[in-house]
């Protein structure tokens, strides 16, 4: 295992940096320009130079070059200095410079992604923790009462969607009931439990947004895969030593219906990094999904290039992850 | 019933169960009833479809329910009613004092536990074992149904097995608690030959070490002649023709069984020969049989067969048949 997953990493390589050629060809295409935000007084000999100066004048392939140790070389040495609190070479190194705020990417990133983890990490979290017992459960009494409803709860978070259910919680819950606050406060710090308390207040209805998805998403999964092993022969084999019904679904069906669903849970994570565009939007979160909406709309090339190649870098570890996990879940799957 | 000089171990009596699902019901299962003595060995033989497995999952609540709804006069192991017992009741039975072993070892082990675990499980549940003391047990069961290396073979997965060998971890976990009565349904149907002539050995074995009641239900003949006491012909739910073994295979009584014993191809004799088949299906039972289920298939059939569903009537002293027709005869029985 544990050779498998050295191997995988280092296969991540390359693939990661053809990706990063993907991403970097595909916003070079992309018609925008960095001295379009600046004033109009601004001759164009002078924009020129700007250009000349941020280095896109030189060919494509020495930007990539440029590009690769910026990000590669630069932003890791940088890291290390920070965390460490010592000095490198000469610390004069070019960062990854957003064209819109003229702050290095990787500063901004930092700043957003705690908002980002908390809320959508939050409502991934609860999202699993409602829906594996949903999903358990509905399976257990397939066509119960429960397990209709739940169909049918499940079809209304599949189907509606985040803009529409986010203004609806906020109708009910803000305007009319007044019980939390509509908008997310990214500037509130918590420091007592007050504070704390309203912390919870606004995080409840994007958290309960995006839960209402995840929730939905995953009992599904996790019902069809409990449905799957139900019945199968060994849990008649669990049931004629006389075990009871809670060690039988709990222990011999469970185990092998997590199989599936922890690799769509795995799989699942980078979402919660690449944040909910549409429900940070509706609540006014300051995280991921609106800088990089907001990146996008600006022609900020470096950021969106960045948000992007981390998400793929993401997306490569939990993929990887979730084989990992795989294995250790089925013995049946050995990569040694 | 028909012998009482030995108590029997378990006594079954009228059982019944339906299978009432949204498209109707299935009467699978139409009052049966047979005993089973100490260490005797009873093999039920029948088609696909004939009730045996159903029967033997139904005294035992192995059958879900619902859509299963089990009744009957009763079931009566070591003294106790089965059908009236409770949930927890049955679970302390099943697994400790009935064994079970099931058709396909592929499928009845469960994948993601290593055979350890599984084989220690009724141990811990029923003998109230601690973890060092089981694994004893589990490793001197594994050797005792002849696999070797047992001490590290308790580590492994089902899939690291072989079929043959998978299907001992199943019967050393049915024999894990020293049952009174091991079920065994088909356990040699999914091996091949060589592997099954092993695991019949095996059970012949175990049977006289360990001394406990055997019922073993499947649709081969051959089998039954070399292992089996006493012998239950199954059809559409019901008992058909109940004998010793050397009466059935010398003096079969029902059109059924006698067609069964026909079907058995010759390995001696003329080649030429067609293999014999039983034409036609096994019924499925929308409701409960009021005539022979047998008789669309029957060449003896007669109008009786089609108004009454005989009941088994005495034809020797262990012998019983559930049939209007007599083979002595050749006419019909006198009832």
């Amino acid at each position: 295992m544990l050779t498998f997953t050295i191997r995988r990493l280092f296969m991540a390589i390359p693939t990661l940096l053809f990706i990063s050629l993907i991403i970097f060809l595909i916003l070079d295409l992309a018609p925008s320009d960095p001295t379009a935000s600046l004033p109009l007084t601004i001759p164009p000999e002078v924009r020129a130079e700007i250009r000349a100066s941020l280095g896109l004048d030189e060919p494509i392939h020495i930007r990539f070059a440029l590009w690769l140790q910026q990000f590669f070389v630069n932003e890791p040495l940088n890291l290390i200095e920070q965390w460490t609190g010592l000095t490198i070479g000469d610390g004069d190194r070019t960062r990854v410079i957003s064209w819109q705020t003229r702050s290095p990417v990787v500063d901004i990133i930092a700043q957003r992604m705690p908002q980002t983890l908390w809320v959508v990490g939050t409502a991934y979290v609860v999202g699993i923790l409602i829906a594996l017992p949903i999903g358990i459960y509905s399976a257990y009494r397939q066509y119960s009462i429960f397990d209709q409803a739940g169909t049918f709860i499940t079809m209304v978070g599949f189907s509606v969607p985040p803009f529409f259910s986010g203004v609806l919680v906020i109708v009910i819950f803000a305007v009319q009931l007044g019980w939390f606050p509509s908008v997310y406060d990214t500037t509130h710090v918590v420091v007592d439990w007050d504070s704390f308390v309203v912390q919870l207040k606004q995080m409840i209805l994007p958290v309960m947004v995006l839960a209402l998805q995840i929730t939905s998403q995953i009992s599904r999964f996790m019902r069809a895969s409990m449905l799957d092993n139900l019945n199968q022969d060994y849990v008649r084999t669990a049931r004629a030593k006389g075990l009871t019904e809670s060690v039988v679904v709990m222990v011999h069906v469970l185990r092998n219906s997590m199989i599936p669903v922890v690799t769509v849970i795995a799989l699942g994570v980078p979402q919660v990094f690449g944040g909910a565009i549409i429900t940070e939007q509706v609540f006014k979160v300051n995280g991921l999904g609106h800088l990089l909406i907001g990146a996008i709309q600006g022609g900020d090339i470096p950021t969106v290039q960045t948000l992007t190649f981390i998400f793929a870098v993401l997306i490569v570890l939990f993929n990887l992850i979730a084989d990992v996990l795989y294995g250790i879940l089925d013995p049946r799957i050995r990569y040694d | 019933m028909l012998d009482g000089a030995q108590p029997s171990v378990l006594d079954v009596k009228d059982l019944k169960t339906v299978f009432k699902t949204r498209r109707g019901e299935v009467h699978a299962v139409n009052n049966v009833s047979f005993h089973l003595k100490a260490g005797e060995l009873l093999g039920v033989v029948g088609e696909s479809g004939s009730g045996k497995s159903v029967t033997m999952m139904s005294l035992i609540g192995l059958v879900p329910a619902p859509p299963a709804v089990v009744s009957g006069e009763g079931v009566y192991f070591e003294g106790q009613n089965l059908l009236t017992a409770t949930d927890d009741e049955l679970r302390a039975v099943r697994g400790a004092r009935i064994g079970f072993v099931f058709q396909d070892p592929m499928t009845s082990l469960n994948p993601v536990f290593n055979v350890g675990f599984q084989l220690m499980e009724p141990l811990r549940k029923h003998m109230g074992m601690s973890k060092a003391k089981a694994r004893v047990r589990a490793k001197e069961l594994l050797e005792l149904v002849g696999i070797p290396d047992a001490e590290r073979r308790l580590k492994d997965y089902p899939h690291q097995f072989s079929g043959g060998m998978r299907q001992r971890v199943m019967i050393a976990i049915a024999l894990a608690c020293d049952p009174k009565v091991l079920i065994a349904d088909e356990p040699t149907t999914a091996l091949d030959v060589t592997i099954q002539a092993q695991i019949l050995e095996l059970m012949k074995d175990l049977r006289d070490k360990l001394g406990m009641a055997v019922v073993w239900i499947t649709h081969d003949l051959g089998v039954i002649a070399g292992i089996a006491d006493r012998v239950l012909v199954m059809y559409g739910g019901q008992v058909v023709e109940h004998a010793p073994v050397r009466e059935l295979f010398a003096n079969p009584k029902h059109p059924y069984t006698r067609a069964l014993l026909e079907t058995v191809p010759h390995v001696r004799g003329e080649r030429a020969e067609r293999l014999e088949v039983i034409e036609g299906q096994p019924p499925i039972l929308r409701a409960h049989p009021t005539a022979c289920p047998f008789r669309d298939r029957c060449d003896k059939a007669f109008d009786r067969c089609a108004r009454e569903n005989p009941s088994r009537y005495p034809v020797g002293p262990v012998h019983d048949v559930a049939c209007f027709w007599d083979p002595e005869t050749g006419g019909a029985r006198d009832v």
